[in-house]
């Protein structure tokens, strides 16, 4: 297994966020009734023609400049030509020769080291329709055809065969999504299918340069799968070749319950896609200046954003990419900053409480509860001591399940930090006396003891007594029943 | 000229299913035409570019992305050879 | 008065004059298909209730005074290929049979809009594949002039249905000739317009860089009718050119002196019969005679075109008729295994030889290994070929060749070969791979059969077309002449 290497390639495909499909006025909206959202054009009606709608070209321009390639002067589209049911022409209009955009990469991070993934090319293309089966493929009776999502616009993001390990696939597609989210031009929702993944991998002998024989695994439904795939894909070649077999180029689907990939029934018939010029629609001859318009509108990207986090917010470098690997979290921290001026004290509660308790409740930043006001407000709270950060802890989970405002929970609990010092010295007392072992341990010379002291001193206070004023008392307390 | 063989491929791709006579005799027009057509080898062609296109037309696209008229379901599947609800239904496909 | 006979100028006349009805003159047409046409069998569908909808709603607006455009109430014929929201449109495919398009072509859309009336869908070589209607899926079309004999294709049943007198006016489409030899053989006026001149949105693809849609008329003037009523820019189709289109009538004048006229020597060569260079001869004289400085010429690239054709069509169509495999509409065979084996039972059942015949060409000039050496080889020839006529038209205004290089020959005598059968269009197939316009008019008969003139001009010189070809007309009968039916 050490011998080997493994070579990777990505194929992403990702759906635009247009309002209309690529080739027709029909809506892209996900879901909706079953074949409520087409028209003679999408669905392949004999007559019907294509025309291509400019904002598809705009946000596919758009991404390829996001990914670093260079846009073509001259493109064109092509037909892919295979039968398949949820192909309403058996053709799928796309571009192969003259494809929108080339020689692209994006930057990864991995063991701390950047590495530069190349990105071979980007190109238009039309989704297909949608097939649902009773049970699976190869046991439903009869399958039944929902064409909204045919022609609905798609770019597909080739990758050059740069990646060596799954944890660098993954770390691309991450990457990927990000920018691709911080452009605006797709949700890139895995789940909803906005973007999909196959993999192109094969395995050689370490030092090797030739390039083994790949295999393609479709079927990469989430990150997780794309990772756990290409593990076992990896493993599988490896042992065919150490058994001295060979592998057969041929594509797998990954079975998540299973946890294999699995050969798709080999059909004699090669593929054979038969491009040739699609007749229907006319060549592209990209003005210059559109496109240096469409590069000027690219909003910050990730790792622009993460470099800003860096020197504007005196962030350390992990903080700064952990909080721009999303759009969404990276706005929401800068709201919370524009509010409240430590930095890094809302780069803590943001990585920290606040992702574990998404992760925990699988949510979505935009999807929480807590507002950035709130979330500030709670750091204030803290400031002006009205609760300790051990109750701001508390506070903070009770804000997540139910949104409420911390002065409310704080208020309704009867939280408030206990900063009286007659108070608080009344309960170092009550301690005191009923501990008195463990005093005469501490008298004794055992300095560790003290901790479990406060610890009876939060605990008789509910944890609402001021730490340090506790800690001092205590001490106090202690040093004068030493000096007798 | 053209094997029976490669009748039976390019029947597969095109979704065409032939008798045995069938394929005899695409096998033999086909060879005759492609035949005929090897004419075209008697022109030097490596300086030509090819014509997909005779329009001098080129960036032709809609300006707008604005949603327009779809069919109602019942237009949708007035034609369909078998549905089940707002369906096209298909025999299985493996 | 026979009505059956006039042309759509002179039935629009009558109509203002309200010395008929519209409703009068669709009866009189839907009469004349009821007595002949078990013998022309040139309607697919004929749609009589819609036809008298139409009619009448043009008398109505006759009769509140209102200005009608001048093809209202002209009763006209649709090949059916050409899709007709609500009405059957089949491509004379089984595969077809039963699809009622849910949506009109473009250049229905305008016909509706310039008030003609819509007698039915008429027959055709299956997906347009065919030089003689006996391809169609249901039953081969007669030519009026002599019912043993085919009236050419693949708009035979439209142009059969103009010179039978069941319609006033019709349109076809024309990918290599389907036009413009049908309109000779039958004795008609047939014009394929500039490719991009006319919207192809609803006209069922059979080679899309090649389809154009035009009418078949009587005389030239309906033809500039038709052309103005179908012509335009049409945001549906990306191929169709912003082009200010004038109006075409305005060209019908009866002057060609001083035009320059080009005889491409090789249309006059071998495999043109010889009563067809007869008529082509005499059609030079008489255009010499008028003033025009006819000459002869050469399209070096001609013979090359039929085999560039008889790539590009069937590879562009290999695709465009992959949608036919029984899901979404149309024929399904019922009783496969699993989707593929209906997909391949469902196009074996449905479509007919020279469908499957063509397919397969395509295909196989498509695949992998064979793509470079006949398809893409078949573009750059194509390239050759426009440049011949680009080169031509340096020097020519218009040029002029036979249509067919024979007239109507007798069903069944081609159809065991492909190539035999291909050879019909030798005189058509370069002026659709060129993109450039072509009209054929009646030039004279062969043993009682019509002889067709083909005119061919720059890009969008439609106008020049129809000037020579009016022109023509006027000091010649052959377009008034009726078959004898």
């Amino acid at each position: 297994m050490h011998d080997y290497e493994a070579v990777i390639g990505l194929e992403v495909h990702v759906e635009l966020k247009t309002n209309t499909k690529i080739f027709c006025r029909c809506p892209t909206a996900f879901g909706g009734d079953p074949n409520a959202h087409v028209c003679p054009v999408c669905l392949g009606l004999p007559g019907v023609l294509p025309v291509l709608n400019k904002k598809v070209l705009e946000y596919a321009i758009k991404a390829a400049l996001a990914l670093n390639c260079e846009i073509a002067a001259y493109s064109k589209f092509d037909r892919k030509n295979y039968y398949y049911p949820d192909l309403p022409k058996n053709y799928q209009i796309s571009q192969y020769d003259l494809p929108l955009a080339r020689n692209g990469y994006l930057d990864i991070e991995v063991d701390g080291e950047v590495k530069r993934v190349g990105i071979i090319r980007i190109h238009m293309e039309e989704d297909a329709g949608k097939l649902l089966h009773q049970g699976t493929i190869t046991t439903t009776p009869y399958s039944l055809v929902d064409y909204n999502r045919t022609g609905v616009p798609l770019i597909e993001i080739v990758s050059a065969p740069d990646l060596r390990t799954p944890e660098e696939a993954k770390a691309y597609l991450e990457k990927l999504k990000a920018i691709i989210q911080y452009t605006g031009v797709s949700d890139c929702k895995m789940e909803e299918g906005s973007l999909r993944c196959d993999a192109n991998v094969s395995v050689r002998k370490k030092g090797s340069r030739e390039f083994g024989t790949k295999t393609e695994i479709k079927n990469l439904n989430s990150f997780k799968a794309v990772q756990r795939a290409l593990a076992y894909e990896i493993r599988r070649q490896v042992a065919v070749l150490e058994e001295g077999g060979r592998i057969v180029q041929e594509t797998r689907m990954w079975d998540e319950a299973e946890g294999v990939t699995r050969s798709m029934r080999s059909k004699e018939e090669a593929h054979d896609y038969r491009y040739f010029p699609e007749p229907d629609l006319v060549p592209l001859v990209i003005d210059r200046q559109w496109v240096e318009e469409i590069r000027a509108s690219l909003p910050e990207l990730p790792d622009q954003r993460r470099q800003r986090y860096i020197k504007q917010y005196g962030l350390p470098p992990y903080d700064a990419a952990v909080l721009t690997a999303t759009k969404e979290m990276a706005d929401y921290f800068e709201e919370c900053v524009a509010l409240y001026p430590n930095a890094k004290a809302v780069s803590n509660w943001v990585m920290g409480d606040l992702s574990r308790l998404l992760n925990a409740h699988n949510l979505e930043i935009t999807r929480c509860k807590i507002r950035p006001q709130q979330l500030v407000d709670l750091l204030r709270l803290m400031d002006k001591g009205t609760i300790s950060g051990k109750i701001a802890k508390t506070v903070f989970e009770e804000m997540f399940a139910t949104g409420k405002d911390p002065e409310e929970i704080v208020r309704e609990q009867g939280l408030v930090q206990i900063t009286d010092e007659g108070a608080i010295a009344a309960v170092v007392e009550e301690v005191l006396a009923a501990n008195p072992k463990v005093v005469a341990d501490y008298l004794g010379g055992k300095e560790k003891v003290f901790a479990f002291l406060v610890g009876q001193v939060m605990k008789a206070t509910r944890g609402k007594a001021n730490p340090e004023l506790a800690n001092r008392l205590l001490r106090e307390k202690l040093e004068n029943l030493k000096g007798r | 000229m053209i094997s029976i063989k490669e009748v039976e491929h390019v029947a597969l791709l095109a979704r065409l299913e032939l008798s045995e006579e069938e394929k005899e005799m695409y096998a033999r027009q086909l060879g005759a035409i492609l035949e005929y057509a090897q004419m075209l080898n008697e022109l030097d062609t490596a300086d030509v570019p090819p014509t997909a296109h005779v329009l001098p037309l080129q960036n032709v696209w809609r300006e707008k992305d604005e949603v327009g008229r779809q069919l109602e379901p019942e237009e949708v599947l007035a034609n369909a050879p078998d549905r089940e609800g707002q369906f096209f239904k298909v025999p299985r496909i493996v | 008065m026979d009505l059956c006979y006039l042309t759509a100028y002179e039935l629009h006349r009558l109509l203002v004059k309200r010395e008929v009805s519209a409703e009068e003159i669709c009866r009189a047409y839907l009469a004349r298909i009821e007595a002949v046409e078990d013998r022309i069998k040139a309607f697919v569908t004929v749609t009589a209730d819609l036809a008298l909808e139409q009619a009448r709603a043009v008398d109505r607006k006759i009769a509140a005074g209102e200005e009608v455009p001048p093809l209202a109430g002209i009763p006209v014929a649709i090949k059916d290929n050409i899709c007709t929201r609500g009405v059957r449109t089949t491509c004379s495919s089984k595969i077809l049979h039963n699809f009622v398009p849910p949506y009109d072509a473009t250049a229905v859309q305008k016909l509706k809009a310039a008030g003609t009336v819509f007698l039915g869908k008429t027959n055709m070589d299956e997906f347009a594949m065919g030089s003689s209607t006996e391809n169609s899926g249901f039953f081969p079309t007669a030519n009026p002039w002599d019912l043993e004999r085919v009236p050419g294709g693949s708009s035979g049943g439209s142009a059969a249905a103009v010179a039978a007198g069941e319609a006033a006016a019709a349109l076809g489409s024309d990918t290599g000739g389907s036009i413009r030899q049908p309109a000779a053989l039958c004795g008609v006026v047939g014009l394929k317009p500039t490719y991009g001149a006319v919207s192809r949105y609803g006209l069922v693809a059979f080679a899309s860089s090649l389809d154009q849609i035009g009418p078949l008329t009587r005389d030239v003037r309906d033809a500039a009718l038709m052309l103005n009523a179908i012509c335009g820019h049409d945001p549906l189709d990306s191929t169709s050119v912003p082009y200010n289109h004038p109006d075409y009538t305005s060209f019908l004048v009866d002057d060609v002196r001083g035009l320059r006229i080009g005889v491409p020597r090789e249309y006059m060569g071998e495999g043109i019969e010889p009563p067809v260079k007869e008529a082509i001869a005499r059609a030079v004289e008489l255009l010499s005679s008028l003033g025009a400085e006819v000459e002869e010429t050469s399209l070096p690239h001609t013979r090359y075109a039929l085999p560039t054709y008889y790539l590009i069509a069937p590879a562009e169509a290999s695709s465009n008729l992959a949608r036919y495999d029984g899901v979404r509409y149309g024929y399904r065979a019922e009783d496969a295994r699993d989707v593929v084996d209906m997909f391949m039972k469902t196009r074996s059942r449905g479509f007919g030889p020279e469908v499957k015949r063509r397919i397969m060409l395509g295909t196989y000039a498509l695949s992998a290994g064979y793509y470079d050496a006949y398809y893409l080889k078949a573009l750059k020839v194509r390239t050759l070929i426009k440049q011949d006529f680009d080169r031509a038209f340096e020097k020519f205004d218009v040029l002029l060749a036979p249509t067919s290089p024979s007239p109507a020959f007798k069903r069944g005598e081609k159809v065991d070969d492909p190539l035999q059968m291909y050879m019909s269009d030798i005189c058509t197939l370069a002026v659709n791979l060129a993109g450039v316009p072509g009209i054929s008019v009646p030039a004279g008969f062969a043993d009682g059969l019509p002889v067709g003139l083909q005119l061919i001009g720059r890009p969008f010189g439609e106008g020049m077309l129809l000037r020579v070809a009016y022109t023509f007309e006027q000091h010649t009968d052959y377009h008034r002449r009726r078959p004898p039916l």
